[in-house]
C-alpha cells in the first residue's frame, strides 16, 4: 500500500467518523463542530485530489461562513447550554435502514461500472485556466452571472426573512 | 556539496543540512521531510517567539502616546517585563468554569493561535525563501485566518457565561462581515499582479502596490484591524461593557494563549499587508543578496505594526451600530468601486505605459475616486449636523 | 495512486450518512448540517470524477464552484427560515411546525 493511500484512508476515516458524530451527537454545537472537522477533512481529500482552489474555497466558504452561520443560529436558538427533548424523530431506525440502502446501491452502481480514465496528467496549475474560463463569454460567464445573480437574491431574501416585523405593519 | 554564498546564507544551510545527511546514507525522500520539519519548526518558533519582543514594544509605545514611561523596571527598558509576565501566568492555576464543555473549552485557544501559524507558510521572506509558494496563497491566507472566528464562538460558549457567549455573538457579527472588504481589497493586488501566489505578487510589486492602489491598503488595513478585533474594533472584548468577553473564564496559561494568538495575528497582518502592498522583501539589492530580504520585510513589517499601534492608542473603541455602519456602508462599496476602478483604469491605459508611470497613473484614478468619496462623506456628515441641531424652540425677538 | 473507486464509495457514504440526518433530526437545524454533509458528497464526486476522468478539461472543478455558490446561498436562506419560524413559533423542531397557516 502506498503513501497516498495510508493518507486517504486516515483522512477518509476522519471524514466518515466525523461525519456520524454531526448526525448522532446530541449537543447540536458538538454536531456542529464535528461537521467542521468534517469539512475540513473533506478539503484535505481535495488537496489529494489536486484540486487546491476548490480546497481553499471549501476552508472559507463552508469552514469560514457556512459552519460559523450553523453555530450562530444553533446558539441563537437555545436558551439553555444543555439540550432538552429527544434530537431525532421516533422513526429514526427506518432512515438508518433507507440509508444503508442508499449507500448499498449507490456503491454497488459506482464500483460496477468499469469507468474509462483519462491518462494522468500533471494539473499543478488550474487556477489560471479556471480563471479564463469563468469569464470566457463562449464557456462559462453565463453559468457564473446566474450564480453571482443566486447569491443576490439569496443575500436579499434572508434579509428580509431574518429581519424583525416592524411594529407598524 | 552545495555552494557557500553568504547572501543566500539561509539557502545554503538548508541544502548543507541535506547534503550532510544524505552524504550519511540516508533516504533522499527522508531527508526532504527532515529539512522541511526542520525549516518549519524554525518558522513557528520565530512566529510563536515574536510576541514576547512586540508586547513589550506594544506596551512601550502605547505609554509613550498617553504620556507615561511604560515598562522600565524589569532589565534594560523593561525589556524582560514580558518574561515576567510569562512566569507569573504559568504559575497561575488554569480554572475551568463549572458547567464549562471541558473539550471545546480547551481546544478554543489553541485554534486561535494556529491558523494564524497557518499564515506564515505562505509569506515569502525572500526571493529563495517560502514556507509553501502556493498558487492560492493570498485566498489561503484568508481561508485559515477564518478559522479564528471558529476559535473565538468556541471559546465564547464553552465558558458557560453570559459575558462570554455575548463576546461570542459579537465576534460572529464582527469578523465576518469584516471579511468581506477584506477579500474585495485583497482581490486588487491579486488582478494587478495576475496571480494569487503571494511570491508572484512580491515579484510583481516593481512599484509598491500601495502606490498602484492606496484605497485597498487602506481598506486592507482597516478591516484587517476589525479581524483581529484590536482597538478601536475590540467591541467583542469590550472591557467596560462585557467585562473582557469571549476569555472572561479564561485563566492562567490558557488566557496567555488568547493572547498570544491576539498579538500574533496583529503582527501577522502586519507582515501581510507589507507582503502584499510595500513590496514585501523587496529593497536594494534584495536581489542579489537574499538574505537582505528578511532584513527589509521585517522592517516593512514594523513599521505597519507601528501604525496599527498609533491607531489603537490614538482611536476610541467603536459602537456596534458604527461598526456596521463602516463596513456595509462605507468599506464594502467603497472597496466595490475601487475593485472597478482599478480593473478599468488597468484596460484603458496603453500596455506600452509601464513601470513607474503606469503606477502614477493609478494613483491619480484612486485619488480622484478618494476626492468623490470624501466629498460625499461631507454632504452626509453636514446633513447629520444640521439633523441633530437643536432647532429653537421659540426664536428670541 | 489511490483508485477512483475509493474516492466514490467515501462519496457515496457520505452522502448517504447525510440522508439518514436529514431524515431522522428531529431539529431543523441538524437537517441543515446534514444537508450540508450531502452536498459535500456530491462535490467530492463530482470532484474525484473531474481528476481521473477529464483532469485536463475545467468543467468539473466549474460544476464544483457553482455547487459551492448554491450551497452559500441554501445555507443563508435556510438558516434565516429557521430563524424566522423560530421567532415566531418558539421551536426549531421540523415536526413542530406542522400548521400551513395560524
Amino acid at each position: 500500500m502506498s503513501a497516498q493511500q495510508i493518507v486517504f484512508l486516515v483522512t477518509a476515516g476522519v471524514i466518515v467518523i466525523s461525519a456520524a458524530l454531526v448526525v448522532t451527537v446530541r449537543n447540536l454545537i458538538h454536531a456542529s463542530l464535528w461537521l467542521v472537522i468534517t469539512l475540513f477533512a473533506v478539503a484535505a481529500i481535495y488537496v489529494q485530489l489536486e484540486a487546491d482552489f476548490l480546497a481553499v474555497v471549501q476552508v472559507i466558504l463552508y469552514i469560514g461562513a457556512i459552519s460559523i452561520l450553523i453555530i450562530f443560529s444553533v446558539m441563537l436558538t437555545r436558551r439553555v447550554m444543555a439540550d432538552t427533548g429527544p434530537q431525532r424523530i421516533p422513526q429514526w431506525p427506518l432512515a438508518a435502514v433507507l440509508a444503508l440502502l442508499v449507500f448499498g446501491g449507490l456503491a454497488y452502481l459506482l464500483v460496477q461500472v468499469p469507468w474509462p480514465l483519462a491518462p494522468n496528467v500533471d494539473v499543478s496549475d488550474t487556477v489560471l485556466a479556471l480563471g479564463e474560463a469563468f469569464v470566457d463569454p463562449n464557456r462559462y460567464v453565463i453559468p457564473f452571472e446566474v450564480a453571482t445573480v443566486l447569491l443576490l437574491v439569496a443575500l436579499v431574501g434572508s434579509i428580509s426573512l431574518a429581519l424583525p416585523e416592524r411594529e407598524s405593519d | 556539496m552545495p555552494e557557500f554564498s553568504f547572501g543566500n546564507i539561509a539557502v545554503y544551510a538548508y541544502d548543507m543540512i541535506g547534503w550532510v545527511l544524505v552524504s550519511y546514507g540516508l533516504d533522499p525522500k527522508l531527508v526532504v521531510i527532515i529539512q522541511k520539519f526542520l525549516a518549519a519548526f524554525l518558522l513557528a518558533n520565530f512566529a510563536l517567539l515574536t510576541p514576547i519582543f512586540t508586547i513589550w514594544l506594544e506596551r512601550k509605545i502605547a505609554a509613550r502616546f498617553q504620556d507615561r514611561l511604560g515598562p522600565n523596571r524589569v532589565g534594560p527598558y523593561g525589556l524582560f517585563q514580558s518574561f515576567a509576565d510569562i512566569l507569573k501566568l504559568l504559575t497561575k492555576e488554569i480554572i475551568t468554569p463549572s458547567g464549562a464543555d471541558k473539550v471545546v473549552y480547551f481546544v478554543g485557544p489553541i485554534l486561535s493561535v494556529a491558523p494564524v501559524l497557518g499564515i506564515w507558510v505562505v509569506i515569502p521572506f525572500a526571493s529563495t525563501m517560502i514556507g509553501a509558494n502556493l498558487n492560492v496563497g493570498v485566498l489561503y491566507s484568508v481561508a485559515i485566518g477564518g478559522i479564528g472566528t471558529l476559535a473565538i464562538m468556541m471559546g465564547g460558549w464553552a465558558s458557560n457565561n453570559k459575558y462570554a457567549l455575548l463576546g461570542a455573538f459579537r465576534a460572529a457579527s464582527q469578523l465576518v462581515s469584516y471579511e468581506v472588504p477584506l477579500i474585495l481589497a485583497l482581490l486588487i493586488p491579486t488582478m494587478l499582479a495576475g496571480s494569487m501566489g503571494m511570491q508572484d505578487i512580491v515579484l510583481a510589486q516593481g512599484t509598491w502596490f500601495v502606490v498602484y492602489a492606496p484605497i485597498a491598503a487602506a481598506i486592507f488595513l482597516v478591516s484587517s484591524l476589525a479581524e483581529i478585533g484590536r482597538a478601536p474594533f475590540d467591541i467583542l472584548e469590550a472591557e467596560s461593557e462585557i467585562v473582557a468577553g469571549y476569555h472572561v473564564e479564561y485563566s492562567g496559561f490558557l488566557f496567555a494563549i488568547w493572547q498570544l494568538g491576539e498579538f500574533l495575528h496583529a503582527f501577522t497582518i502586519s507582515a501581510l499587508v507589507s507582503v502584499l502592498f510595500l513590496g514585501g522583501w523587496r529593497g536594494p539589492l534584495a536581489d542579489l543578496y537574499p538574505i537582505l530580504g528578511i532584513v527589509y520585510l521585517l522592517a516593512k513589517t514594523y513599521f505597519v505594526y507601528f501604525i496599527t499601534m498609533w491607531i489603537r492608542a490614538t482611536v476610541p473603541r467603536i459602537r456596534i451600530d458604527q461598526m456596521n455602519n463602516l463596513n456595509w456602508k462605507f468599506l464594502v462599496p467603497l472597496a466595490l468601486a475601487a475593485l472597478v476602478l482599478v480593473a478599468l483604469v488597468d484596460k484603458l491605459l496603453p500596455a506600452s505605459l509601464a513601470g513607474s508611470a503606469r503606477a502614477w497613473a493609478h494613483f491619480a484614478s484612486n485619488v480622484v475616486l478618494m476626492a468623490i468619496v470624501f466629498g460625499m462623506l461631507r454632504t452626509e456628515s453636514r446633513r447629520l449636523q444640521n439633523l441633530s441641531a437643536p432647532a429653537p424652540v421659540a426664536a428670541a425677538h | 495512486m489511490v483508485p477512483l473507486s475509493w474516492y466514490l464509495v467515501l462519496a457515496a457514504l457520505l452522502f448517504s450518512i447525510g440522508i439518514y440526518g436529514v431524515l431522522a433530526r428531529a431539529n431543523a437545524i441538524g437537517i441543515l448540517m446534514a444537508l450540508e454533509l450531502m452536498l459535500n458528497g456530491v462535490i467530492l464526486n463530482i470532484v474525484a470524477f473531474w481528476r481521473y476522468r477529464g483532469p485536463t478539461q475545467v468543467s468539473g472543478q466549474m460544476f464544483a464552484i457553482i455547487v459551492f455558490a448554491v450551497a452559500a446561498a441554501e445555507a443563508a436562506v435556510g438558516l434565516a427560515l429557521i430563524i424566522s419560524i423560530y421567532r415566531r413559533r418558539g421551536t426549531v423542531v421540523a415536526e413542530d411546525v406542522s400548521l400551513l397557516k395560524w
